[in-house]
């Protein structure tokens, strides 16, 4: 499976990560390498192996429901890049 | 025409949970709070931090699971829907895509036409909420507060088998009393505790497949939800009819004007890139943990209204309606035990109490009137002491803050009177008054009489304010006027 230039910009787009236009080329070649090996894992027959969803072979600890967390609103907001009235500021966003 | 096309309805409730603290951190859930006081390093995704798991957020989605009788995942994998907006700071959410906590299960709806419904739930997942963003105008910026991120989220999904817009507010009320029933959730609605998406096609009546559905979002009010299913509707005919292709889109409803319209921005965001979330292990819920949560589950809606019908003999309408909300029905039971009358406190409960309820914008739990005392007053038209007619204005009375029944009968004087010399005096008086009427009367057939009879008892009813004892009234005329 290979992976065209454009179908790389949409990804890139986004995952919000800009792509150095000279670096295209050589990048969606990586991925398309990357892809051809993923090619190969998938033409291993997995129909009797039940999905992994972590190597970690244990089960999620459960915490109880506590409130444990203060008020650190200062603190957070003191290092955004703009605040106002308690909230963060961000560029306009429009529905 | 609309009739022509079958409507095939799906909805994707979000309904936030009750817990104190949020799904993977410790920081608060109180609704109201300031902005950003209850947004703690977790929610705000600070290098570093990582999920935990809260246990009663798995509990509540269990309970759900097992009241609407579904199969609950013995192990369950979170993943990560990846996008970007200010409000979801880690620009990803932690939901749940293939292996859900809830899986298959069912509703049972009642229509009003007195038919019943079961509707398929698909699923039902955890996830985290987002943040908000307030676009008042901030120098040209957007605001966000973060404290609604993080918390608990269980999103029920429904099989496309609703099929009118009565259908689907059916189910939504349904899912509404379910979740209130088990404490899971306020249901909230105005306050965004319980949101709904509505999911629409049309296809031709007959045909198997379906149409091409739209996706309406955030509908926040069960009348909104019914009038969006409605003009949506109409507007898919308009463009099939009109030979024209319903492109599949999400799109708003806008309450002013009564439409929905497409929202443009996300054309290009609708690719989530799920994958597992590597911060969190596999959820498993053990056959022991799933039972101490059935031992906890409460009378449910439905189990309810069975009871109201064989225990109290109510007709299946009347016993919904006071099972819809856990309140009214511990409401109704009370003053039903207070007066030994079932139905007689049915009665009060769904008219007088209801409407009076209804009017000044009460929650039943904070009625001005307790179910003891409407028990109380409902026992003194069972002891004649009042008509059922002067216990609306002693009811009226009790509304205003004026104390117990007994108390107000005696300050206004309205205990009926039962003396038959008082009651002789009263009908005597009345048939002299009006001797004409009684000389008609008796000239009349006997079959014809009953109207006229009507007559008597309404001069004596207000000869004696009200107060006498009906019963006895009409005993008395129909011995003075028929008795010869």
């Amino acid at each position: 499976m290979t992976i065209s230039e454009q179908e790389l910009a949409r990804v890139a787009e986004l995952a919000r990560i800009r792509l150095d236009p000279d670096t295209v080329t050589d990048v969606t070649r990586r991925i398309g390498n990357i892809l051809g090996m993923i090619d190969r894992m998938q033409a291993v027959d997995t129909s009797a192996v039940s999905p992994m969803a972590h190597p970690l072979d244990t089960v999620q600890r459960l915490r109880p429901d506590e409130v444990t967390e203060t008020d650190r609103r200062e603190d957070f907001l003191a290092i955004a890049p703009v605040s106002e009235a308690g909230l963060y500021l961000v560029p306009r966003v429009i529905e | 025409m609309l009739s022509d096309w079958e409507t095939v309805i799906g909805l994707e409730v979000h309904v936030q949970l009750a817990t104190r603290s949020k799904i993977f951190s410790g920081a608060a859930t109180r609704f109201g709070a300031e902005p950003n006081t209850q947004a703690c390093a977790v929610d705000l995704a600070m290098p570093g931090t990582l999920p935990v798991l809260n246990r009663e957020a798995v509990r509540m989605a269990v309970k759900f699971g097992l009241a609407i009788g579904a199969e609950i995942a013995s192990v369950s994998v979170f993943d990560r829907k990846n996008y970007f907006y200010p409000d979801l700071p880690k620009g990803y959410q932690i939901s749940q895509l293939d292996h859900p906590v809830v899986g298959c299960g069912s509703v049972t709806v009642e229509l009003p036409d007195g038919s019943s419904k079961c509707i398929g739930v698909t699923r039902a997942h955890l996830e985290e909420d987002a943040g908000k963003s307030l676009h008042e105008d901030f120098h040209g910026l957007t605001g966000i507060d973060l404290n609604r991120a993080g918390t608990p989220l269980l999103e029920i999904v429904s099989e496309p088998e609703i099929r009118s817009a009565q259908e689907a507010v059916a189910y939504l009320r349904q899912i509404h009393s379910i979740i209130r029933y088990l404490g899971i959730s306020d249901g909230n609605m105005a306050e965004g505790s319980m949101r709904c998406d509505v999911n629409l096609s049309l296809r031709r009546h007959g045909q198997s497949e379906f149409g091409t559905r739209c996706e309406i979002k955030n509908v926040n009010s069960f009348r909104f939800v019914e009038k969006a299913i409605e003009c949506e509707r109409e507007r898919q005919a308009d463009i099939l009819e009109g030979g024209g292709k319903i492109k599949q889109e999400t799109r708003l409803y806008d309450a002013e004007r009564n439409e929905t319209r497409s929202m443009r921005s996300k054309e290009v965001a609708h690719d989530y890139r799920y994958f597992p979330e590597p911060d969190l292990l596999p959820v498993h819920v053990s056959e022991e943990f799933i039972a101490s949560v059935r031992a906890e589950l409460p009378e449910l809606p439905a189990q309810k209204v069975q009871r109201f019908r064989t225990q109290f003999g109510l007709g299946a309408y009347d016993a919904a309606q006071l099972a819809a909300s856990r309140e009214l029905a511990d409401y109704f039971e009370e003053t039903a035990g207070a007066t030994g009358d079932a139905k007689t406190a049915a009665n009060w409960v769904l008219s007088e109490l209801l409407a009076r309820l209804n009017r000044d914008g009460f929650d039943v739990s904070a009625s001005p009137v307790p179910a003891a005392s409407l028990g109380a007053l409902i026992a003194r038209i069972h002891d004649n002491t009042i008509s059922g007619k002067i216990a609306k204005t002693v009811f009226e009375a009790m509304w205003a803050g004026e104390g117990e029944p007994d108390a107000i009968i005696d300050a206004r004087g309205l205990r009926q009177v039962a003396d038959s010399g008082a009651i002789a005096q009263l009908v005597d008086a009345a048939l002299a008054a009006n001797a004409g009427q009684v000389e008609q009367y008796r000239a009349t057939p006997a079959d014809k009489r009953q109207r006229m009879f009507g007559f008597f008892v309404g001069q004596v009813m207000k000869a004696s304010q009200g107060k006498a004892n009906p019963q006895q009234v009409n005993d008395l005329l129909r011995e003075r006027l028929d008795g010869e």
